[in-house]
């Protein structure tokens, strides 16, 4: 498969008052043309911090101290902000969390999403207005017509968010990097966004990076998976090598306090104990020691690297390890390996 | 729309006659009269320049016939100034006050948002330190004080310009000058604070992500969404301009109404007084209703007459 975007061994320090804030902390991943990868993490945990340094659009505090962003091959670090300007919006666009503040409230809609299109196309601005009319009544914006010289706030939630995709699929970007776009709408908005988004990318055939902190949404969208926490990450794999056959304990928490149907909003908060490290002063091993369970002593001395678990999975645990005590998961894990083997799956 | 300004235009002119009214009882509460300066004069001289202006009869019909006056457009005759009707006094003065009131607005306004946008975009750098310095001045320093530093350097000292002369364009440089410190300093700073926060909000941030240059993204949106708030404090700034005015066109000589508000003043001059205060009342409710208007069209939120749908 096509490697359409790698980031190799990212590096993100943000100047504050009470000193360096490393939140990123050594992030590689790739994405593979046509697919969807899911970023799942605790809030706080450095996805939307990844994905904005591939546009480089961090704020002014925050330095890319190491790294590389590779699209097809080339590193856009390297890029001067004009140069990135060609790409933002055109081929790599996103999409961001709370479209309730995302989009302009003084500028018509149907101007705000022909924009892209005049920036980086020679065309007129009656065309770009009718692409964009065109591209409003493919998200499912009713009548988008005679809604193009409408404001922001003369729309719903939902309906922005709508908005919001079309503006970034407006150009058809080949790389559509969508910040938790579900989070700040209500449930059943939520699964039509999601909806949405997988019949754009089968008509489009735009690659999608997609954040959240909600493994909940992940199953229905993605076809892999990385988990990030304490800006590293710590897993990734298949969507099913994550959801059935877990081996960071950081991801059986998250598995574990993903809402099922008897469970309410309020019920997960907080479902893993403890709280994530302060960055100023990264840990020395393991950024989830401090909160796990099966913790061992190397895991306070020395970060785990990556253990290959198959041909596309890893886990950066020492409890992987070759020498590592043999640990029992918690009962729900072990019910999602039991699923896993039937699925036809290898369980270590 | 066409609506709402009828409304406001009827509001208008009730506040004009409220206002009219209280400057009229205030006037015959204040102590001394327009003769009481002119000491050689009889007392029976007295009754009959009293009588022929009117002042002899009771408040009450002196109220009805003020205000009958108003109606049909008259302001009175002035004590003063050759007895011309105060409608041909403010007509001939307008013109000069008209024009450096409108220069210092202008000048004040949009050198205020440049200055402030500037600062916006350069956050805490040496040239948002300088826009804040001029802005500190500009509002620290009374306009007759920089009136009388400008007529000193510029143009007692240094020649460049003329002390006091009213002719040409040249001429209300200086007091255009003196009298748009006040709003330059007062918009910068309102700009700059606005501006800030719009360059760090989420749509800034997505018409980056657009592929907008910097340049673009202030052009297209952070400017129009930075000058909401500043369009409210346009109206209070024209207050301070007309009061800045008078003492300004007194320092520099210019035949202004602010020159002649003062001497009306100072001599009792009722019905010019009270014409004046009138005229200038106009003129607020006009600036107010085109800054409403204004607001409206910046605005799409708070669109006038459609009242939106949240
Ligand atoms: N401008 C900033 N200054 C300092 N720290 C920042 C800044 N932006 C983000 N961070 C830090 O980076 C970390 C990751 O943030 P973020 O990527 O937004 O998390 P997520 O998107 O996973 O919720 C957080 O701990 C946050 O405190
Ligand atoms: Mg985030």
């Amino acid at each position: 498969m096509d490697k359409i975007l790698e980031v190799k061994d990212l590096h993100v320090d943000f100047d504050t008052y009470n000193g360096v804030v490393h939140a990123i902390r050594g992030v590689s991943f790739h994405l593979n043309a046509g697919e969807t990868l899911a970023i799942v993490g605790e809030s706080g945990s450095g996805k939307s911090i990844t994905v904005r340094s591939i546009l480089q659009l961090l704020a002014k505090n925050g330095t890319i101290s190491k790294g590389e962003v590779l699209y097809h091959g080339d590193d856009l670090l390297q890029k001067t902000d004009k140069e990135m300007d060609k790409l933002r919006g055109n081929k790599i666009s996103m999409i961001f969390q709370d479209p309730m503040t995302s989009l302009d409230p003084t500028m018509t809609i149907g101007k705000q999403v022909a924009e892209p299109l005049l920036i980086h196309n020679n065309v007129s601005k009656k065309d770009a207005l009718k692409r964009a009319e065109e591209v409003l009544r493919l998200v499912g914006i009713p009548n988008p017509k005679a809604r193009m010289n409408d404001y922001p706030h003369q729309f719903s939630g939902g309906q922005r968010q709508r908005i919001v995709i079309a503006i970034a699929i407006v150009d058809y970007p080949e790389i559509l990097i969508a910040d938790e776009p579900t989070t700040a709408l209500d449930v059943t908005v939520q699964a039509q966004i999601i909806d949405l988004l997988k019949e754009l990318q089968q008509k489009i055939g735009t690659s999608i990076i997609f954040i959240t902190h909600d493994l909940g949404v992940v199953a229905g969208i993605a076809d892999r998976v990385a988990v990030m926490y304490a800006g590293r990450l710590v897993e990734f794999g298949s969507v099913n090598d994550i959801f059935y056959n877990p081996q960071h304990p950081y991801t059986w928490g998250l598995l574990d306090s993903m809402p099922t149907l008897d469970t309410n909003e309020s019920d997960r908060l907080n479902s893993i104990p403890g709280t994530p490290p302060n960055l100023l002063n990264p840990p020395k091993g393991d950024a989830f020691a401090p909160r796990n369970a099966y913790a061992m002593e190397i895991d306070e001395e020395q970060q785990p690297p990556f253990f290959k678990v198959s041909k596309h999975h890893y886990a950066a645990t020492w409890l992987l390890h070759p020498n590592a005590p043999k640990v029992t998961p918690p009962a729900s894990i072990l019910n999602r390996y039991e699923k896993f083997k039937k699925l036809g799956g290898n369980v270590k | 729309m066409a609506k709402y300004i009828l409304k406001r235009i009827l509001y208008l002119f009730l506040t004009l006659f409220i206002i009219a009214t209280i400057t009229f009882f205030m006037m015959k509460m204040l102590p001394g009269t327009p003769f009481s300066n002119q000491n050689r004069m009889s007392a029976e001289q007295l009754k009959i320049v009293k009588a022929q202006y009117g002042l002899d009869q009771s408040v009450f019909v002196q109220y009805i016939r003020y205000i009958g006056g108003l109606l049909q457009g008259n302001l009175g005759t002035s004590f003063q100034f050759n007895n011309e009707p105060v409608t041909a006094l403010i007509g001939q003065r307008l013109a000069p006050s008209m024009q450096i009131g409108a220069q210092a607005m202008v000048v004040g306004t949009i050198g205020g948002i440049l200055l402030g946008a500037l600062a916006a975009i350069r956050k805490n750098t040496w040239v948002d330190t300088l826009a804040t310095f001029i802005s500190i001045l500009g509002l620290s320093i009374p306009s007759f004080v920089l009136a009388v530093l400008l007529q000193f350097y510029l143009a007692y000292k240094w020649k460049i310009y003329p002390v006091a002369l009213w002719d040409n364009f040249q001429s209300s440089i200086l007091p255009t000058l003196a009298l748009s410190a006040l709003p330059l300093g007062t918009v910068a700073r309102f700009m700059r604070t606005e501006m800030v926060d719009v360059m760090s909000s989420d749509y800034i941030e997505l018409a980056k992500s657009k592929g907008n240059s910097s340049w673009g993204v202030v052009a297209k949106h952070a400017l129009r969404n930075s000058l909401i708030p500043v369009v409210t404090i346009i109206g209070p700034m024209a207050v301070s301009v007309m009061t800045g005015s008078m003492v300004v066109e007194n320092i520099f000589s210019i035949p202004g109404i602010g020159e002649q508000f003062v001497k009306s003043i100072t001599t009792n001059d009722y019905p010019t007084i009270m014409g004046l205060t009138i005229f200038y009342s106009f003129l607020l409710i006009i600036v107010y209703l085109i800054v409403d208007i204004l607001y409206g069209l910046i605005d799409p939120r708070i669109r006038l007459g459609n009242g939106g749908k949240e």
